[in-house]
């Protein structure tokens, strides 16, 4: 499944638990040519099999969802019974077989079924793992369970989203789950570069909360070293005006900035109104700021005519900063992303030719790549198990009739 | 992580060798501009040896260029003249990482080569981080974390349904190309230590933004449904297309709860209930509900808006802190919305040891984030940004 030549092949990661914040670490290592082995039961298979949609045909199935494919393309897929002594033994074959764990269980539950550091350590001492969490595996909080969505309203960016006097807005999904899977893999990257120079292992705690803070380090400061309280502003900046985005004729969306007094000028032209950048009450940014409507309608009146991609397109032209808002369905179509094969579709089973995103950067001379798509629920027990672990013929069968791979 | 030894004399190199920084002995040059800035502090973070560089009269005293630019070194150089790019040549010539934000066709773009870095530095890895990455039709195209948030899809599933597109008010896009940033700078270390030789990492900030908008992409590509914005709500979970309240007006501002199913929703749902009986409010259809059967994926919005009603009236009544509390003590799913001052204050952090306060300028002590993450037990300290420019910079990894 990884290619000999990507920058992380011959690294085995193990993947205990669900849902985005570790499997989404597992599969941008996958990427870069980590082996992955993404474990479940069949009584408690990954919550995004069956509680988050889309499905094939809109039909929910344990192999039919899209969102659990979506973070798990490049992986086996393997099921063990970890309430059983059986299951737990082949656990601990594939923890010593691998490099990397990563866990996001509740605090406690690794441990509780003796798949714990201190205990994994023992028989693979130079084992990394990674445990993810909401809150950490310390502190009078840490067995607050929780998913991100809702993380991101603690970690404080629900309320930097809205208008200034309306109500906090939601990010989507679970926006803070991707910010510490990035870190996360930093994390086990940086690990393993001290693995590679000191034959040590390591065990990193991640709080996925604290992680999220570091995309607020700027405005927390702010708060710490000067009392100020950041708060939501629409789509205003302190310095760039005109800064927000207008509605076109395509029912799209331009989102435009102007950062100097020269770009506005530079917009004027677009619009048609060069004459508009002398008006002393809009030539400097605070007078932008403090004359909204005006500029409001001059950039309403040229934009409403125009396709928000064209009118991009002209600003892009003349020098002012301006993209479209890109709706799901434009990001399939984004030429730019097209160019750097950022959507890489494979063939599921179930699924179909389903859609992959690589991640955001990509190597020179070890590129990424989507090796095939997500694995069906336990798709892979006889491959990872027999192949990769070594179990006979005999043990495998033996530990199918006892149900350990349920 | 090891027992400590007993005794001084106890001391192994074992144990040193263990509680080395993850990063001790890489050597990073950050040349980045604000659009990368996160991506050297992770690393520095980690235990790298980094110098940002900076132009003679860059401005770092704002607040984000310091809570970004901690735990590195901070050196002055003048790309533009001939004796800055000497100089830059000479630590490229011994550094592990080097990470830029080239403008692709200006003069900063050939200064950052990594074509030409490499004859300078075959083991160097050259991370290039841009608004679109170095290919492609935008490539050279001029935009702002608005506009990136935009081209990755972000601000339009951000906002009410029949209003414009949100972004969120800080800025958001240049973290994430940072994080994506330092993932790639480590992968192609992770590269070196087989092939001997640095690379290219190559890294698009619109790429890295549609990693914030989760699955959502998913739903176009298997069912042609195109998700939108939904203010204040949740779709996305419910075949019916029902939407969830998140967010709740409470005394002191919002709380975030979801009617969520599964194991963790009925937990939730029910100790939410039990909470509400302890304070006699009227529960409504609540109270004939079997939250062992309750599953949203089949609720129709009628369903959840009788549900809902009765909800919103006691968050009403509470505070954020006291959600927060009960929230924890029932084992409940939720949040309240917290500001910075509620984060500052969060007990949580304290005992944690995330901030850390360091000496800012003038020697006056400052408050930051800490580590992203405790490693063995132990969060990595910082240390203030020293201004050095006559300091000889560390040798290079071995």
């Amino acid at each position: 499944m990884s290619a000999g030549v990507q920058a992380l092949a011959g690294i085995n990661v193990v993947e205990f638990g669900g849902y985005a914040a570790g499997p989404h670490i597992g599969k941008m290592l996958a990427n870069f040519g980590a082996m992955v082995v993404h474990v479940e039961s069949m009584g408690r298979p990954d919550g995004f099999r069956l509680q988050y949609p889309p499905y094939k045909d809109n039909k929910p199935g344990i192999n039919a969802g899209g969102c659990f494919a979506f973070f798990n393309d490049s992986k086996f897929g393997v099921t063990l019974d970890l309430k059983k002594p059986e299951g737990i033994v082949l656990a601990r074959r594939l923890t010593d077989w691998c490099d990397i764990v990563i866990e996001n269980m509740r605090p406690g539950v690794m441990e509780r079924l003796g798949l714990g550091y201190e205990s994994l350590r023992t028989t693979n001492p130079d084992l990394i793992m990674l445990s993810t969490c909401n809150m950490g595996q310390t502190g009078p909080r840490a067995d607050t369970p929780g998913f991100g969505s809702q993380l991101s309203a603690l970690a404080g960016m629900c309320g930097l989203t809205g208008e200034r006097d309306g109500p906090p807005m939601l990010l989507y999904g679970p926006y803070i789950d991707f910010i510490a899977s990035t870190l996360g893999a930093v994390a086990v990257l940086a690990a393993l570069e001290k693995r590679r120079r000191t034959g040590a292992g390591t065990l990193l705690d991640i709080s996925q909360y604290e992680c999220g803070l570091l995309f607020l380090a700027g405005p927390l400061l702010d708060y710490h070293v000067n009392g100020k309280i950041a708060e939501r502003c629409g789509n205003d900046d302190p310095v760039a005006a005109p800064h927000g985005v207008w509605s076109c004729r395509d029912g799209g969306w331009l989102a435009l900035s102007c950062w100097t007094d020269a770009e506005f000028a530079r917009l004027c032209a677009v619009l048609g109104k060069p004459e508009l950048s002398a008006d002393p009450r809009v030539a400097t940014a605070a007078g932008r700021k403090s004359h909204r409507a005006l500029l409001d309608a001059a950039i309403t009146d040229w934009s409403r005519p125009r396709d928000a991609e064209k009118a991009a397109e002209i600003l892009q032209g003349a020098g002012v900063h301006a993209h479209v808002v890109e709706t799901m369905a434009d990001l399939f179509a984004d030429p730019q992303l097209e160019a750097r094969r950022q959507w890489r579709r494979r063939p599921h089973p179930v699924i179909g030719n389903q859609a992959y995103l690589m991640p955001a950067f990509d190597l020179s001379e070890t590129p990424g790549e989507i090796t095939c798509a997500a694995p069906t629920l336990g798709g892979d027990n006889e491959k990872v198990f027999r192949e990769l672990l070594g179990l006979t013929e005999r043990e495998y069968a033996d530990y199918r009739a006892q149900k350990v791979f349920d | 992580m090891p027992a400590r030894p007993a005794s001084r004399a106890g001391l192994t190199l074992a144990w040193y060798r263990n509680m080395e920084p993850m990063l001790q002995g890489c050597v990073v040059l950050d040349c980045s501009e604000r659009l990368a800035w996160l991506a050297g502090r992770l690393l520095a973070d980690l235990g790298a040896a980094v110098t940002k560089l900076e132009a003679p009269r860059a401005d770092v005293s704002s607040v984000e260029w310091r809570a970004l630019n901690v735990n590195k070194r901070l050196r002055r150089l003048d790309f533009a003249e001939p004796a800055g790019r000497r100089a830059l040549d000479e630590l490229a010539a011994s550094a592990d990482i080097l990470i830029a934000t080239p403008h692709p066709g200006a003069g900063d773009a050939e200064i950052f080569d990594h074509r030409r870095l490499a004859r300078i530095n075959p083991r160097l890895i050259v991370v290039a981080v841009t608004p679109f990455g170095l290919t492609g039709p935008k490539a050279g195209w001029l935009v702002s974390d608005i506009e990136i948030m935009a081209a990755g899809g972000a601000m339009s599933l951000a906002g009410e349904p029949d209003g414009a597109p949100m972004r969120v008010s800080a800025t958001q896009s240049y973290a994430w190309a940072g994080a994506q940033a330092a993932v790639g700078a480590l992968t192609a270390l992770a590269a070196r230590a087989r092939t001997g030789r640095g690379q290219l990492v190559d890294v698009s900030a619109q790429a890295a933004v549609i990693t914030a908008i989760a699955h959502a992409p998913a739903f176009v590509d298997i069912l042609g449904i195109v998700p939108t914005r939904a203010g204040a709500y949740m779709t996305g979970r419910s075949v019916t297309g029902a939407r969830f309240r998140v967010f709740w007006p409470c005394r002191d501002g919002h709380v975030n709860f979801i009617l969520y199913g599964g194991g963790a929703g009925r937990r939730t749902n029910e100790q939410l209930v039990a909470w509400m009986r302890e304070r006699n409010v009227d529960l409504g259809p609540l109270a004939a509900i079997d939250w062992a059967r309750f599953d949203p994926t089949g609720s129709t919005q009628d369903q959840i808006d009788a549900m809902e009603a009765p909800i919103a009236k006691f968050f009403s009544s509470i505070s954020k802190r006291e959600f927060l509390e009960q929230a924890h003590r029932r084992e409940m799913l939720g949040y309240p919305v917290s500001n910075v001052a509620d984060i500052a204050t969060d007990p949580q952090l304290e005992a944690r040891g995330f901030w850390q306060d360091i000496a800012g300028p003038g020697g006056r002590s400052e408050r930051h984030c800490g580590a992203f993450v405790i490693v063995d037990g132990v969060r990595p300290p910082l240390v203030p940004t020293a201004d050095e420019p006559d300091r000889a910079l560390p040798k290079v990894a071995t």
